[in-house]
Formats: C-alpha cells, structure tokens, sequence
C-alpha cells in the first residue's frame, strides 16, 4: 500500500483545518471573546502535525481505490479529532467525547447536538460548527483536489470515496475542474442565500450561520428554539434553499451550461421532487385541522424539505404531529436527498433502483428466462452498480441494527432509540420524542455517544471507506 | 484543447494518456465498459460508453465543443464514420485510422471528401519507420525535422570504435564532419552533453545533421556502412507487404518466409521479385536451410510477439543481420529491453506517436508554437522544433549569450531550407526553424528556453 501517499493526504487535510479554523477565530477578535485563544492553540496543533506529513512526498503517485478509501476515512476522523479541540480546550463542551460527537455532527452535516443549550455557547463556538456543516458537505478532499496541484487520473479514487451516490462522475475531463466548478456552484448558490435572507432583514451572524447550516444540509442552528422564531419569509427561503442544496449538483451544471431538457429529464431529480411533493401534501392534509390552511403547508413544506435533504431545521416541535405524519418524516430521513448533493441518507437514486430491481425479479420469478436491463438516467444499468447497491443496502441494515442494540442499552423508549439511529445514521439530526427538534443527544451514555458518532462518519462517507479502516486485510502485506 | 477520442485500445489509451500528460481536456468512447472503467480508474479523463458513430452518443460526448476528434477503432469504417458525423456535427478537426490496403490505395480521395485533417494506417508508418532504418543500417532510430532537411540518429558506439574517449567538441574537428551530439545515453543516465563531455564505448549517442552527412560521419569514424541488400520478413501481414514493396523499390533482394498457402500465392502475384516461402518458420532448421546466417536484415513480423522474440534471438545468434521485431501487446517492456531483439517495431505505438505529433501541430495554430516534437529517451528528452517570431526574446542575439535553461541544447537552426549547425557566434533570426533539445519538458514557446 502506498502509505506515504495517504499520510501526504492528511497533512494537508490538517493545514486546511488550520486555515479553516482562521475564521471562527476572526469571529472571536470581533466579539472579543476570550474562547478564540482555544482556536489558536487548534491552529498550532493542527499545523503541528500537518506540515510535517504534508512534507512527506509521496514515494510513488501511483494509487488505487484502496488508498483513496483508506485516506477519506483517515482523513475524515483526524479532521474530526483535531476539529473537536477548540470546544475541549475552552472547555464550552468539557467532555472530549461529547466535543468528538459534535464537531463530526457538523463536519457529516448531521446537526445532532448534545447541547442542551446552544445559546450558552460563545459566538465563534457557534460559527464554528456551522461552518464544520459548509466544509463538510461539498467535501473536504474535493475541496483539497481544487486546489492542490496533486495531479492524476487516479485522483478520482479520493472523489469517489468521498462524494455521496452509487456511482460518482466528473462533470468535466480534468478532476480538477471537475472539483473547482462543484465549489462554484455551492459557493454561488451559498452567496445567493445569504444575500436573500440579508434582504429578509435577518441579522449577519444569523444568516451566516444558518446558511452554512443550510448549504452542507447540516441543521446546527443557534437558538434554542430552532428556527421557531423567524420569519415566514426566512423560514420559506431557507426552506426553498435545503430543497435546492439537495438536488444532484449535476443538474445545476447542465443548468450552467444551458441543456435545460437533458437536466429536466433526470430521473433522479424528478423523483426527488415526487417524493418531496408528496410528502407536503399527505403531511399538510394530515395537520391540516391543528393550523389555519396556509400555515400547514408552509410548516409541512419546511419540515418535508428539512428532513429529506437532511438538514434537521424545525420551525415546529413536530412531536406533537399525528403519527401518519411523523412515520412519513421517519421514512424520509432513510429516503435521503440526491446523490451528488449535500444531503445524506440512502439517496433517491438508490431507492428508485433498488424498486426497479424488485420489478426484475418479479418478472423473474413469472418468466423464468425473460432477459430485463435496467435502465436508470436513460442508461444500463451496470451489474456492478447493482451489486454494489445491494450490498451497501444490506450492510447499511447490518449496521444500523447493530447500532440500536448497543444504544438500546441506555433503556430509552423505542421511538427515541429507533429514531436516534436513523437521525445520525443518515445525517438528519433530530429524531422523534427525547431526541425530536426540542430534545438533545446529551443524555445518551459514553459508548452511545460513540456508537452513533461512528454511526454519523458511515452515513457521511457510505459505509466502506470506513468500514475497510477496520478490516485487518486492508493493514497486511 | 478538447479531443474526443474513440476507441479505447491501445492506440487509444495511449493517446488519451499522452495527451491528458500534455494538459488537454480528453473524453474517450467505447462501446466495453470494462475499458472505460479502466481507463477512467487511471487517467483524469471522461469516459462514455457506446458507439462512437451515434450521433447521440457524440452529442453526449459535447462534440459541439471538441477542438478534435480521434477516431482508432479496430475497425475502418466505423472510424470513417464517427469523423464524417463528428465533421457534420460540429466541423472539429478529425482523424481516423485506417488500415485496410484498398482504402490505403485511395487515401488521398476520402481524406478531401471526407474533410479529414490526418489519416493514419499503422502499418504503413511501421514500415516506413523500418524502411529508413534498413537504409542507414548503423541508426537505431531516425527521427525527420523540417520535411526530412535534418534528421536525429540514434546509435550505439560500438567497442573500439574511434569515438570511444573522445570528447566531444575534438569529435568535429578529429573526425571532419559538422554533427552535433544532443544527448548521450549511459545505462539508466541521460546526459545532454557539453563539450568536454567524455564518450565512451557503449553509449548510445543522438545527433543531428543532414541526411547526407549521416550517412558520411558513419563512414568517418569507420563504420562502413554494411549497406543492406537483402532481407528475410517472417510472416507476410500487411506491414510486410508495405515494408516489401519499398525495399524492392530500392533494389533490395526480398524473401518472405509465410505458412498460408493462399496468402503465399497472394504475395506471389503482388511480388513477383520476391522469394516467397511456404514454411513455418518456428522450425530452425528451414530458418537455417533459407540462409538466415547470411542475411543483411531480418525482420520477425508474425502476429504472435513470443514467436517473434524468439525467431529474433535466434537470428540474433546465428547471423549477423539488422534485425526487427514487431510486438504489438506492450507488456514486460524493460524485460524485452534487456533482450538482443534489434529494434523493436510496434505499430501502434508508432500509431499513437505520430497522431500526437499532429495534435502538437495543431495546438501550434492555438498558442503553442511547437512543429514537432521528437521523444529521444522514453520521456526524459525531447527534441522540439519551433517556428521564431519576429517579436521573440531570442532573435538576434549570439547565442553564447543567451542565458539557456540547464540542460537544453539549440542544436539546428533551419533557415529557408539551408541547415546551421551553430556555434556560440551564430543567432536565431526570425523566419527560421530552431531544433532544440532538452530533459525540460513541457516548453511551449521558443522563448521558453530562456531562464
């Protein structure tokens, strides 16, 4: 295994965190707060360790697939460690562990909190794991590719490992352009955000923070009551925001660049956007008798739009909904957004193949030698993206049942343990009952606690890259 | 530039990686997803699967946008027409392989109508590669600079020769011939040698001159050129056909040895000179009873690369002859390096050559100013030719007083057709066509010599 390649990978995941860490850091000198200094030292120790492993150079640039796994993962839970200091070192969340908990929270763009509460926390601390959400949610590594002249087709192992979806392409030839033209449409979009709730007279940090939430589909917000207290012009642009955040961003580059035929035709999309309406409807007819008409929709659509795309915002407790509702958002949460997108979650695009594949094999089971090709975007479906799909389904089961044996110890009710696995599990961030939109993390036990923080880096990075990390083979000659 | 490319073989991705090395936005097309994937998996280019003749897979492609379209399939006329839709399509630049003799006969014909920018046919340009070779026996490899005015030698210095100890700046004077050696080659090491550089026996040395002082300067360090005046082709393919007509052309005694007896009578009624051989060739004692030991050239063209290699280390014991070996799969290269095989002839490395020193000429009339563009040592050194402008930084200053990078050699100056090889004096005028030679790859504009 090419191990130099790896550790020259993560030395620079590390000397980006540092210049990340730059501006919570600005936020601090701003309020003049005396938590900046445990950015500071973040900083130093971060750089500490990254410039010398980013001086290794790499013996040899050749790589395979085993490699870009093996670095996502790694890269992924150092940025994690190093990432969690600043609240440790403050002492603003005085657990390491619940300090781990948070920070990959915000970097999978999960949004589950163990605080009970969020306005306790300093300012910058509070930028900081927005900001974890924005870095997050386009991805680390891609963002490395855009910049660092690490040339090379195998570059692509790093993309694949890291981008969310069943089968991850570039947009164009070089990857490089692939991964700086994605960071323009999510920088775009991010900015376009802002200026929008800037109009709606939201104040700065305010916006700052929950677009970053937004735009990462994170849902970390700042306020105790969620988004319960802004505006409905706020609410519905944010709303529209975490829909568009969880489109395939292969859409907005054939938007880019003018076939606007080839990018309504995607399956994906169009079925994101099925399942999406739907669930407004059937939800919005189901409270329909609590609110006033207008005022269902309207929470219904934010709700919709915050738990499938994944972000976790609530603008309701929405406990206190019908059950019909609530199982719908339950079925969401493992529905997930667009592969391609920010969002987490099974994805769409997995969804609608794994249906298809149920009408193959019905027709297999009727026509014993009928031949049938899938077909997904327009294209075959390859064997190899049907397998790999399987798989992942039934190991993302396999995981999940394992992670709510474990939590179920902690002797909550069903709903709140069930509900807390699928919220991390899939980067949602709120469940139902104890860990619902008004509930926290914060009472969950230690190994809870790391149960699901592992949980929320599998849901995050697709289970495998992960899961090879703990694989003895990967470590053997 | 944008370049599709179609066909994922191994023509294909050798362009594809040669090209996206030299920085152009590459998107392949091939109809076996496994290729795809492969070649996806290593290099940063798009791969699509499908057949590279639709329209629609085209369409995909971006076509629209391409600057060119490469079309290497294993087949002529699917080649023919992904260029005659990619032209209709989007009027990009085109080039198609194609191999077939009958179309080769009227090449000339579908290049016009078909508005095609190169066509390519492999084995013609193998055979033309080994044609050259068997006329300056003592070259391992010839390269051509300004429609054939300058050409770079590759040989060997063999033991005892004049050349071994010598320096370099006393070899013109010693030796009365005006050759300028521009890079030398000691085992792994390359060097691009000044002039108190020390030869030794062994070195493989590339030099360039004219074609008539080549063949001069082999006579003065006592190479008396063993001219070739016959040679043994095993196997009667289509290259050996190419490579047959031309030596017969220049008067040399051709035998083709070949086991099919139809393509036996085939040859016979093309080649009515030549001495064709009904035999197996794996067989050494027919090899012995054809006089292989007395042969001037000895060329191994089956299909099968093993039969070759070994047909080629037999002769090499038994004969004296310049030997050839075709291999077309390109795997174990540093082992057959090590092997006394001659030359080694593969034409569809010679393909993708060739298609890539078009596309540097193309990208010449886009910004970079590169004629062509020779590989001396694997990627290591290059030899370039750039066209001066008159605004350039380096026109009429000596160049002794240039300040060059390291390692970098202006070897020949061309201008209007009358060859200089200069010395510190002389100056690059503009107008002129300057060779230069250099382990600094990647120039793109004469002024890129300069430090």
């Amino acid at each position: 295994m090419n191990k130099s390649i790896i550790f020259h990978i993560i030395g620079w995941i590390l000397n980006f965190e540092a210049g990340f860490m730059v501006l919570p850091l600005i936020v601090s000198i701003i309020y003049k707060e005396q938590s900046g200094l445990a950015f500071l030292i973040a900083i130093g120790l971060c750089l500490l360790f990254g410039i010398p492993l980013s001086l290794i150079k790499p013996k040899s640039n050749h790589f395979n697939a085993k490699e870009g796994f093996i670095s996502v993962a790694l890269g992924w839970i150092v940025l994690s460690l190093f990432g969690a200091l600043p609240f440790f070192i403050s002492r603003e969340i005085p657990s390491y562990i619940d300090a781990l908990f948070e920070i990959v929270s915000g970097f999978t763009t999960t949004g589950s909190s163990i605080l009970s509460d969020v306005e306790a926390l300093s300012y910058c601390m509070l930028f900081w794991r927005s900001f974890s959400h924005w870095i997050g949610g386009m991805g680390v590594l891609v963002f490395i590719l855009s910049i660092l002249p690490l040339a090379g087709g195998e570059n692509i192992h790093f993309m694949r490992a890291e981008s969310p979806g069943p089968s991850v392409e570039k947009l164009v030839p070089r990857i490089k352009s692939s991964s700086k033209m994605l960071y323009t449409i999510y920088f775009g979009m991010t900015l376009l955000m802002i200026a929008l709730l800037l109009l709606g007279k939201m104040p700065l940090f305010d916006t700052l923070t929950l677009t970053f939430g937004t735009a990462g589909t994170g849902g970390f917000s700042i306020r105790n009551s969620g988004l319960a207290n802004y505006t409905y012009y706020q609410q519905t642009v944010i709303t529209i925001f975490m829909f568009l955040f969880g489109v395939n961003f292969n859409f907005y580059y054939l938007i880019l660049l003018r076939k606007f035929k080839t990018a309504f035709q995607s399956e994906e999309v169009r079925w994101y956007f099925i399942i999406f309406s739907g669930a407004i409807v059937l939800i919005s007819l189901n409270t329909g008798g609590l609110r006033g008409f207008f005022s269902s929709i309207h929470h219904a659509a934010f709700q919709v739009s915050s738990i499938m795309t994944t972000t976790g915002y609530s603008t309701l407790d929405y406990n206190q909904w019908p059950t019909f509702s609530k199982t719908i958002l339950v079925l969401l949460m493992f529905i997930g957004a667009c592969a391609g997108s920010t969002g987490g979650g099974i994805k769409v695009s997995r969804i609608v193949i794994l249906f298809k594949s149920i009408g193959k094999e019905l027709s297999y089971l009727l026509h014993k030698r009928s031949i049938k090709i899938l077909k997904f975007e327009g294209k075959k479906i390859q064997h190899e993206t049907m397998r790999s799909i399987n798989i992942y389904f039934v190991t993302y089961a396999f995981i999940y049942i394992a992670s709510l044996l474990i939590v179920s110890l902690d002797n909550f009710d069903f709903t709140s343990t069930f509900t807390a696995i699928a919220a991390t599990i899939n980067n949602v961030g709120p469940g139902l009952d104890a860990v619902g939109p008004t509930g926290n993390f914060g009472c969950f036990s230690a190994l809870s606690t790391l149960v699901m923080t592992f949980d929320m880096l599998i849901g995050r990075l697709e289970i495998f890259p992960i899961l090879l990390l703990f694989t003895p083979d990967t470590w053997k000659k | 530039m944008k370049i599709l490319i179609v066909g994922c073989g191994k023509v294909g991705s050798t362009l594809a990686e040669e090209l996206d090395r030299e920085g152009h936005d590459i998107i392949v097309i091939d109809n076996k997803a496994s290729a795809i994937d492969y070649i996806t998996d290593t290099l940063d280019v798009i791969g699509i699967e499908g057949n590279g003749a639709s329209y629609h897979i085209l369409l995909e492609a971006g076509i629209e946008t391409a600057d060119l379209l490469i079309a290497v399939t294993n087949s002529d006329e699917l080649n023919l027409l992904c260029c005659l839709f990619a032209k209709k399509a989007s009027n990009c630049n085109t080039i198609a392989r194609v191999r077939n003799p009958q179309y080769n006969a009227e090449i000339n014909f579908i290049r016009e109508e078909m508005g095609l920018s190169m066509t390519i046919n492999p084995e013609l340009e193998a055979a033309n590669e080994m044609f050259q070779l068997i006329r300056l026996p003592s070259a391992i490899k010839i390269d051509t600079f300004a429609d054939g005015r300058v050409e770079l030698l590759k040989f060997q210095i063999p033991k005892n020769s004049v050349l071994d100890g010598m320096k370099i700046m006393s070899m013109n004077r010693e030796l009365k011939s005006k050759i300028l050696v521009c890079a030398v080659e000691r085992g792994d090491q390359v060097f691009i040698p000044s002039g108190t550089f020390l030869l030794k026996a062994s070195d493989k040395i590339s030099f360039i001159a004219a074609p008539k002082i080549a063949s001069e300067f082999f006579l003065h360090i006592g190479i008396t050129s063993n001219h070739i005046k016959n040679a043994l082709l095993i196997g009667g393919g289509t290259l050996a056909v190419y490579l047959t007509s031309k030596l017969l052309a220049n008067g040399i005694k051709v035998k083709i040895m070949e086991q099919n007896l139809d393509r036996c009578n085939e040859l016979s009624e093309m080649f009515p000179e030549a001495l064709i051989i009904n035999a197996n060739a794996s067989d050494n004692n027919i090899l012995a009873e054809e006089g292989v030991q007395d042969m001037d050239a000895f060329a191994s063209l089956t299909n099968l690369d093993e039969e070759n290699i070994l047909l080629s280390l037999y002769a090499n014991k038994v004969s004296n002859a310049k030997i050839f070996t075709k291999i077309t799969r390109l795997a174990y290269e540093d082992i057959i390096e090590e092997m006394p095989l001659g030359i080694i002839v593969n034409p569809k490395i010679i393909t993708a050559d060739r298609i890539i020193q078009h596309v540097r000429a193309m990208s010449n009339q886009k910004g970079s100013n590169v004629e062509t563009l020779y590989k001396i040592v694997g990627n290591k050194v290059e030899a370039l030719e750039f066209r001066v402008k008159s605004n350039s930084a380096c026109v009429g200053v000596p160049l002794e007083k240039l300040e060059l990078k390291p390692n970098l050699l202006v070897s020949c100056i061309n201008r209007q057709g009358k060859i200089i090889i200069p010395n510190g004096q002389d100056t690059i005028q503009p107008g002129d066509t300057v060779i230069i030679v250099t382990t600094n790859t990647g120039l793109n504009d004469l002024s890129d010599i300069l430090l």
